[in-house]
């Protein structure tokens, strides 16, 4: 066999062989989701704040929810204890004792949404209204010096929010710079 | 500990301080086989009956148990936050396990709310977001597709984490170290669902989120989920127990692992990574400069030696086997070494087969104690060439507030007593 024969069927084995690991055939036992199942299920929300539902909140709802919800475990004004701390530490995180806070670590406003919506209170996730959250990430947010006591926290003004250390973050996966 | 009468084998020393070829408990064992055949062959009256059971003994049993004699064989260190009882980790007692496969039942846990009771007769996943089709999957239809078995390690990014502290703490291996298992893992490749749902060529992320009451999520580059990803069903032979994800879960070779997400309910593939609170917040790796690495997601080659290590004593001068684990999730272990001496003079150890990729590989040497206080350690090197720092090392390049990705070479000191200490050396 020629040279170039041999390539050509090796490249067509190879191409043969791509083919078959791309298309493996399953059961397709998949059922198709709804687009209502969908809006249900989907709570995560990403830095640029989609998927964030309609409502608002400011710091002063927030005080008093967080006096009712939160405070057990986080602490008056979110100074911690028993449970994390989650305001304060600025300035912390070259010391020999950082303290890693909402405020001093956290990159993006809008994982304080995510997250406080998807499982707090811990006894009993899912259990604060959409504007409930908006006005205790408010109130957390306020806490540290972020926001303003009467600045408006929704589904535009949210993303918009810089967080002190947001900068302050090293991608070690590559893909993630692009 | 298999400690062994005297033998003088100046020829088979491998490295300073007493360490031998291992090949020297080959050579012993003819000897002694022999000798006990000679016994054997002496032997004349019979003096009292073998050791047996008088009659029969207990009956079968649906669902074995260990023997009663190994009720101390447990999960180690188990702590939870305050106010709460599944909001922590337990960790694997590594040094009184041989082999590399962890009984599921001693398998490390890490929750971050508790472990939920899921009905495998409701429970669905869903695959949407830049897909053609999003799809809901029943446990029932995952059964039935197609499945691999692998055998991998998994490890939570803050496995060793007490090591990052000022002073060796007093842990025993499993204590320190027993954020790690290993098992077999059977499920789907995550490819074939993704691709039935028709994943968006173009999507670099998808975001893998669970069904505990913290709904734990992470972001997974579509690379890996194409790659070796699985929705796993089943460890080590059985249906994934409720603390390792039951009914399905996520699993990621070689990396961190709370990125395996358990009681996986819902992927979602997205044009960016969600940025949930565990990979900010959470699960990234503050530097002394004050930055922070984020997506630290291989964990790096590593080892320790579970015999001798603290809380086994060590009962008298002589031959021990010195027996360890290592592994990588960049790759295979290529090799471990041994010292006896600190770290002055190294030798190989055999790895036990089989030695495979991202999973956790037996190793052991021959260490001929002559009673004086020693220090061993082990260090491993993967098939990327990457190689265990020590201790000193990898603080000077992280710092020690990083609590995660702690890799260093492990250090157990021996006094002359045979108690064996946790130290820095």
């Amino acid at each position: 066999m020629c040279t170039r024969r041999l390539v050509a069927v090796l490249m067509a084995a190879a191409l043969a062989g791509c083919a078959a690991a791309r298309s493996v055939e399953g059961p397709n036992l998949g059922q198709p989701a709804t687009p209502a199942e969908i809006a249900a299920w989907d709570i995560s929300i990403p830095p640029d704040g989609a998927g964030l539902p309609p409502g608002s909140g400011t710091a002063a709802l927030g005080a008093v929810v967080y006096a009712e919800k939160c405070q057990a475990c986080h602490g008056d004004k979110g100074a911690g204890q028993p449970n994390d701390r989650l305001v304060g530490g600025h300035g912390t995180l070259t010391s020999a004792s950082p303290v890693r806070t909402i405020g001093s670590y956290w990159p993006y406003a809008t994982t304080v949404f995510d997250y406080v919506r998807r499982s707090m209170p811990y006894p009993t996730p899912r259990t604060l209204s959409d504007a409930d959250v908006y006005a205790v990430t408010a109130y957390l947010l306020h806490l540290n010096g972020i926001i303003a006591e009467t600045d408006v926290m929704n589904a535009e003004t949210l993303p918009r929010v810089k967080m002190p250390n947001r900068d302050n973050f090293t991608l070690a996966y590559p893909a993630a710079s692009r | 500990m298999g400690k062994r009468s005297d033998v003088s084998v100046p020829d088979l020393e491998a490295a300073g301080n007493g360490l031998l070829d291992r090949r020297i408990f080959l050579k012993q064992g003819a000897l002694l086989s022999a000798g006990g055949l000679v016994a054997a062959a002496g032997g004349a009256a019979r003096a009292a009956d073998p050791p047996g059971a008088p009659g029969p003994g207990a009956g079968m049993s649906d669902y074995g148990g260990p023997a009663p004699y190994e009720s101390k064989v447990k999960r180690t260190l188990i702590r939870s936050q305050a106010g709460t009882t599944g909001s922590g980790a337990s960790r694997t007692p590594l040094e009184m396990l041989e082999g590399t496969l962890t009984p599921s039942g001693l398998h490390f846990e890490r929750h971050h709310s508790g472990v939920p009771d899921i009905d495998p007769a409701t429970h669905r996943v869903l695959i949407h977001g830049m897909v053609k089709r999003p799809l809901t999957f029943t446990v029932d239809a995952l059964s039935r597709y197609p499945m691999v078995s692998r055998v991998h390690f998994l490890e939570c990014s803050g496995n060793s984490a007490s090591m990052y502290g000022a002073a060796p703490p007093a842990f025993t291996c499993g204590q320190i170290h027993g954020l790690v298992s290993g098992s077999e893992w059977t499920g789907v490749p995550l490819r074939m669902l993704l691709e039935e749902a028709g994943i968006d060529p173009r999507a670099p992320w998808l975001l893998a989120e669970g069904a505990d009451a913290a709904a734990m999520s992470r972001s997974i580059p579509v690379a890996k989920a194409m790659d070796d990803a699985l929705l796993a069903l089943y460890q080590n032979g059985e249906r994934l127990r409720p603390e390792n994800g039951y009914p399905v879960r996520l699993f990621l070779p070689g990396y961190e692992g709370n990125m395996s997400v358990k009681w996986l309910r819902r992927i979602k593939v997205t044009a960016t990574p969600t940025m949930t609170k565990d990979e900010t917040s959470r699960y990234t790796d503050l530097q002394a400069d004050g930055k922070a690495l984020m997506f630290t997601y291989p964990m790096d080659v590593k080892s320790a030696i579970t015999r001798p290590s603290p809380g086994l004593r060590m009962p008298g001068a002589g031959l021990y086997e010195v027996s360890g684990l290592a592994w990588s999730g960049a790759g295979t272990v290529s090799r471990v070494e041994i010292s006896a001496d600190g770290g002055r003079t190294w030798a190989d150890a055999a790895l036990s087969a089989p030695v495979l990729p991202r999973a956790l590989t037996r190793f052991r040497a021959a260490w001929k104690w002559n009673g004086a206080p020693a220090v061993l350690k082990s260090r491993a090197t993967d098939s990327t060439g990457a190689t265990q720092p020590e201790r000193d090392k990898l603080i000077a390049l992280h710092g020690s507030n990083v609590i995660f990705h702690y890799n260093a070479i492990q250090a157990w000191s021996v006094s002359a007593d045979g108690e064996v200490k946790n130290v820095y050396a």
